[in-house]
């Protein structure tokens, strides 16, 4: 696997990295400006982490703050916990979506709500990165979509990039937030590559329309962007002029960006990978068609993974929204009445 | 004969090499094997007699304080309460071991031991009377919010712990947990951090016999819950936990053993739940009164006291005085109950996040709403 580290990128001067890198040199800038910052976890020391996102941590602030931990997810999770009520700042790595489970009671018990049952005297700046979603042929356990879980929990922000730009600027923002943040990163995006410019930290909470479009709006997040604009280009051709939206903030949720896109063409289809019962583009759907009534000329559709376990690696391209399945989905849209 | 019965021969000294870590003596890490006593031992004459009267007062606050807090429950003043009686010198002698500026993490049963460390009654048990989640400022008393949720304060301790290593300050953090929540896998994963980050932090752990129903001889099969220390490289010591001078000699000896880096320690002090595990509980359903009178004979309270008086340490006006000062704290605590405590719904808005999401905005204008309609309609 290749390395993570960034060409040593200064804040402020432009340059072409992959998204991978733009999270190490985020992660780098943020230890680099607070001292009170640390990243934990298995194997992000020595190793650089299992994805090389922590690469050259350890080398720059030493060990004590670029900790390798036991294998024990809730201790990892739980002795943030600790730090961060001792004032550190610890952004917790969680190897992969499925082995983030046994962190699940601290999660939800206690990271969530500390803030509010100590009436904000105890607030918990952790930030939880996981890496997310399928496609990059991963056998079981390691292509989960977990974000419906988070999403459903008060307290915690949930924040997904697409970009390689977001994946500096959101994590920065994640790291700068007093509220613990789970920040998951759609992992078959970690290789892809873009000019970007680190800079100034946007506030958290902010979806942005990727394309304008007329015909219909595509609502997405995380690993679903690239494909959704694909499918935007496609559908040029079939006579779609397709706006998309990033969402890249689940919680909160940019009611105002998505209210408006959807009013501007009346229709509109959620996209993403985790399994739709339950899923957040229920919740999306929900919102769009509270907020948009009036305004739509078709049901708010969903294409999302099916509703199974996650497939196996020699499967998994049916089970993942694709082009087709969301241009068929656009189809649906009730173009001819 | 199988593998394991297989006598080591030569090879087995060879195999594995000694690539995998090192390998360490655990004799100094073993408990000793009956629980650790000082009252009605020869040794007791060597304590400091201020600090026995001192604890015997404690303790007699203590169990003032969780005869008035059960008595609240039954008045519908608290909403439950899990009493610590029995276990008075344990809490106590946590509370009083710690300096200002260590840290304590209870569990529900422990509010005892937040008030010893000098938070208010009606602060200690606001989570138990249903008002709000919690009371007192965490930071100013150095004591973490009460933890339900089993053993899992335990990583927290050890984190703090950690982090305070980390930024130069000589503080150790304490962890209370029961013998039931030892059966957690956050006491498993709390211990083994601990070990591993050599941080200074103290886990208490009250075995009082017993989780709601279930004996602690359904919860492990340990030697002793003081023995499971050694599997993570740390000290065991077993206490006899209604042995008020015992208890804080044990644990101020821990205490120093963390602070001065010599890493954690696991205490398990041997004690017995007096009373059922909450108000809600009927304990008659699984433990015998012969089991309970046996234990009333090994009363924390019963033994200080028996012993102060044998050793001429203690007066009836010694008595009378410590009760006294029990009455007072009691009659505050009944003073503090009594007035219905302030509610305010929209607070419920306030903390769940730094600012208020947009949708949470959207929430708390239409519980204003409900609330203006209410007060309206009144
Ligand atoms: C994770 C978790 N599981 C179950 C419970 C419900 N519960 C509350 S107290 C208790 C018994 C705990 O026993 P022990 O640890 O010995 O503490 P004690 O009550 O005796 O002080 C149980 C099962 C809980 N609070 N947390
Ligand atoms: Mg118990």
């Amino acid at each position: 696997m290749s390395t993570a580290t960034a060409p040593a990128a200064a804040s402020g001067a432009t340059t072409s990295l992959t998204m991978a890198q733009a999270l190490n040199t985020a992660l780098r800038d943020a230890m680099r400006e607070d001292p009170t910052v640390l990243v934990m976890g298995e194997d992000v020391g020595t190793l650089g982490g299992v994805f090389r996102i922590t690469d050259g941590l350890a080398a720059e602030f030493g060990a004590d703050r670029c900790l390798d931990t036991p294998l024990a997810e809730a201790g990892i999770l739980g002795s943030a916990v600790g730090m961060a009520m001792y004032g550190l700042r610890p952004v917790v790595e969680l190897q992969f979506d499925a082995f983030a489970y046994p962190a699940f009671e601290q999660l939800l018990s206690h990271v969530a709500k500390m803030r509010n049952r100590t009436a904000g005297r105890l607030p918990l700046p952790i930030t939880i990165r996981i890496p997310y979603g399928g496609g990059i042929g991963g056998v079981e356990h390691h292509s989960d979509s977990s974000e419906a879980y988070y999403a459903h929990t008060p307290g915690l922000h949930v924040l997904t990039p697409a970009t390689v730009a977001d994946g500096y600027g959101m994590l920065r923002a994640a790291i700068a937030s007093d509220d613990p943040v789970v920040f998951l990163e759609p992992k078959r995006l970690y290789w892809s590559k873009d000019e970007i410019t680190p800079g100034p930290v946007e506030p958290i909470g902010r979806a942005v329309v990727r394309r304008q479009g007329t015909s219909a709006t595509l609502l997405t997040y995380g690993p679903s962007l690239p494909v959704c604009l694909e499918a935007a280009e496609v559908a040029r051709a079939e006579g779609w002029d397709l706006a998309v939206v990033d969402l890249r903030s689940l919680t909160p949720f940019d009611d105002e960006t998505v209210t408006a896109a959807v009013r501007a063409t009346g229709r509109a289809v959620v996209v993403h990978e985790a399994t739709g019962f339950g899923g957040p583009g229920a919740e999306i759907a929900a919102r769009v068609t509270e907020r948009c009534f009036h305004h739509l000329a078709a049901p708010v559709l969903r294409v999302t993974g099916f509703d199974i376990p996650y497939p196996p690696p020699m499967l998994e391209r049916h089970h993942l929204p694709g082009v087709d399945r969301i241009l068929d989905a656009v189809a649906r849209l009730q173009w001819e009445q | 004969m199988t593998l394991l019965d297989q006598p080591a021969g030569p090879s087995a000294s060879v195999w594995p090499p000694n690539a995998h870590g090192p390998r360490r003596d655990p004799a100094p890490l073993l408990p000793d094997p009956e629980p650790f006593r000082l009252l009605d031992t020869p040794a007791a004459d060597k304590l400091d007699p201020e600090l026995l009267r001192d604890l015997y007062r404690r303790l007699v606050l203590g169990r003032r304080y969780n005869q008035q807090a059960t008595t609240l429950t039954k008045q519908g003043r608290l909403a439950v309460y899990p009493a610590s009686t029995g276990q008075e010198a344990c809490q106590v002698a946590a509370a009083l071991v710690l300096r200002e500026d260590d840290w304590l993490f209870p569990s529900y049963r422990d509010t005892l031991a937040v008030v010893s460390r000098g938070v208010r009654p009606v602060e200690a048990l606001t989570l138990l009377r249903g008002n709000a989640h919690h009371g007192w400022d965490p930071k100013a008393h150095r004591t973490a919010p009460l933890s339900t949720p089993l053993a899992t304060q335990a990583p927290h301790a050890v984190g703090l712990a950690h982090a305070a290593r980390l930024r130069g300050d000589d503080v150790v953090a304490l962890a209370l947990v029961g013998d039931g929540g030892t059966s957690e896998g956050d006491f498993h994963e709390a211990l083994n951090f601990a070990g591993v980050l050599g941080a200074p932090v103290v886990f208490l752990v009250q075995n009082n016999g017993y989780a709601i129903s279930v004996p602690l001889s359904k919860q492990s099969a340990a030697p002793t819950l003081a023995h499971k220390a050694v599997g993570y490289g740390i000290s065991g010591r077993l206490v006899d936990g209604n042995d008020a001078a015992a208890m804080h000699t044990v644990l101020t000896e821990a205490v120093e053993h963390a602070r001065s880096g010599r890493g954690p320690v696991l205490v398990e002090a041997v004690t017995y739940r007096l009373e059922a595990h909450t108000n809600a509980d009927d304990a008659t359903r699984y433990r015998t009164p012969d089991e309970v009178d046996a234990w009333q004979e090994r009363d924390p309270l019963a033994v200080l006291e028996r012993h102060l008086r044998a050793h001429d340490l203690i007066d009836d006006a010694g008595v009378a005085a410590a009760a006294e000062a029990a009455e007072e704290l009691a009659a505050e605590m009944r003073a503090e109950f009594h007035s219905e405590p302030e509610l305010d719904p929209l607070s419920l808005f306030t903390h769940v996040y730094a600012e208020p999401t947009p949708q949470l905005r959207e929430q708390a204008d239409l519980l204003a709403a409900e609330l203006a309609a209410e007060a309206d309609a009144r």
